[in-house]
């Protein structure tokens, strides 16, 4: 409800220049469509030679839909939203309307709508090429603002992506099974030579594993691998170490063990175990384990090269053998081929 | 504390007195880490122990220190963008410090937590305007005196300024304009670089 009469007034008289402050990207017709005025910021977008005395249609052209500028298109459309182009720039759409006059023309009045960025680097406009009450110059405030808020969440978002890459590589343990990975395994066994403590280690290959995968899929597999790291892990002491260092190889490392009969025994159990189905979904898995066996007392000095490939060399005897077996290293062992 | 502030204290360190003295200052202020992020945010704590030890190791007042940060701020081109949202405050040096009042909400515009002290300019007639610095902590009176420096160079404009505390806790600058075209100043686009 408003509390003052509405009184009738007479017409608003305004100069030309009191008009262009008000809306500084307006131009004016005759009745034939004749520019008569360019007020002054729309003047710097049109060519310099002037277009005062021209028909508007060689000026500006309608957009969305396309149409010619004549008078029966721009008054058939009076007080509706206008796109236009301006002809010497056609990619600029500017934002408008078109009102009548009481001597029979036009008034149009424009705005740089989304284009603003660009128009006013285009054309080199400032704060007074603009009128008092525009909010062009804040909109073009929070673009940059954004735009500096944005560089800076996406440079910490690459802080973060390259920390976290760091992270997994320092990281120790694999993300499937839970088990200790091969970082983990290189960083124990320079642990264990720098005490000079002599430790077993077993170098374990899943057989029928490659089967499991190609018949029941990769989920059945990936369930596969943690049953066995769960069957490694409660095969070993806390003080040991199982590592997964290959799809299905994994190295276990028991610290102070010297006996060769003790580590054939935990092996006889781990494979047992191993030889059990596991089910997947209703469906059975059955895969069995090799085991090649090494005990660091029977080198002079840590030597992992010599070690790992004497381990591997026991591991293939195994396979040899029959698979789901376990193999202590000893000279003569016929040498792993391809 | 915005890690924006944080971030900035950390660039003017850094960038004026080289990434050892930012290291040491680290060090001193216990924090842990060796950068900011600009994007977080950070106990308020984090931000005085980081002045504080500044002032330790470079052996100088808070007060001149942070009015450095304030030019800093406005001058140094890795802080561009900061001259440039300032100067989107106002055509002449008398529009940007009457748009100062505006600056908090401004700022909230593009960062919603950023929380800026209060700017309320009183003009004392005769080119003398009085503003009041309301911070969560002391020291952005010093800040802003060095700021309001470097914004008249840039507008070309020649002032004096001074600065008092007031019994409220508020720093009071006294801004007197000499002259407000003292100089050509430094030429601003509407629109900077890589944004069109």
């Amino acid at each position: 409800m408003t509390i003052f009469a509405r009184i009738p007034m007479a017409p608003v008289t305004l100069e030309s220049p009191a008009l262009d402050r008000l809306m500084p990207l307006h131009l004016r017709l005759d009745e034939q469509g004749v520019i008569r005025w360019v007020a002054p910021t729309l003047a710097k977008l049109l060519p310099e030679a002037g277009v005062l005395g021209h028909p508007v249609s060689q000026v500006l052209a309608l957009r969305r839909p396309a149409a010619p500028t004549e008078m029966a298109d721009l008054r058939a459309r009076i007080g509706a939203r206008l796109h236009v182009a301006l002809l010497n720039d056609p990619d600029l759409v500017l934002r408008g309307h078109a009102l009548p006059t009481t001597d029979g023309g036009l008034v149009i009045n424009l705005s740089f709508g989304i284009w603003v960025n660009e128009a006013v680097r285009r054309y080199g406009l400032t704060v007074a090429d603009f009128a008092a009450t525009d909010l062009t110059v804040e909109m073009l405030y929070l673009v940059e603002a954004k735009s500096a808020v944005m560089a800076e969440l996406r440079s910490l978002n690459l802080r973060l992506h390259g920390a976290k890459v760091a992270a997994e590589q320092q990281a120790l343990t694999d993300t499937l099974t839970g088990l200790r990975n091969r970082r983990a395994l290189e960083l124990r066994l320079a642990e264990l030579a720098g005490q000079g403590r002599p430790f077993g280690l077993m170098h374990l290959d899943l057989d029928f594993f490659k089967q499991i995968n190609d018949t029941l899929g990769h989920a059945a597999g990936d369930h596969v691998l943690r049953q066995v790291a769960q069957i490694l892990t409660e095969e070993t002491r806390a003080t040991d170490l199982a590592a997964r260092v290959g799809g299905d190889e994994f190295v276990l490392v028991f610290p102070g063990q010297t006996e060769a009969a003790q580590l054939e025994l935990i092996a006889a159990r781990i494979i047992d175990r191993l030889c059990e189905p596991m089910c997947f979904e209703d469906q059975a898995c059955r895969i069995a384990g090799s085991i090649g066996m090494v005990l660091s007392a029977a080198y002079s000095g840590p030597d992992f090269e010599a070690m790992h490939a004497d381990a591997d060399q026991a591991l293939y005897a195994s396979k040899r053998a029959g698979r789901g077996r376990a193999t202590m290293y000893r000279a003569g062992l016929p040498p792993e081929t391809g | 504390m915005h890690g924006l502030i944080n971030r900035s204290i950390q660039g003017f360190l850094r960038d004026t007195y080289g990434p050892a003295t930012w290291g040491l200052v680290a060090h001193e202020a216990r924090l842990g880490f060796d950068s900011f992020e600009p994007m977080l945010s950070y106990a308020p704590e984090l931000t005085h122990a980081v002045i504080a030890a500044a002032a330790k190791v470079l052996n100088r007042p808070k007060d001149g220190l942070l009015e450095d940060l304030g030019t800093y701020l406005v001058s140094h081109p890795n802080t561009e963008a900061v001259r440039r949202l300032l100067r989107f405050g106002g055509v002449t040096f008398v529009d940007f410090l009457h748009s100062l009042e505006d600056l908090p909400e401004r700022a909230r515009l593009a960062l919603p937590d950023l929380d800026l002290p209060g700017l309320q300019l009183a003009g004392l007639g005769d080119g003398e305007y009085r503003l009041m610095v309301s911070a969560p902590f002391p020291g952005m009176g010093a800040v802003m005196v060095g700021l309001l420096r470097a914004m008249a160079d840039d507008y070309g404009a020649l002032v004096l300024l001074d600065r008092s505390g007031d019994a409220a806790g508020a720093d009071l600058v006294l801004i007197q304009l000499l002259d407000h075209r003292h100089s050509s100043g430094r030429h601003f686009d509407l629109v900077g670089q890589g944004l069109a």
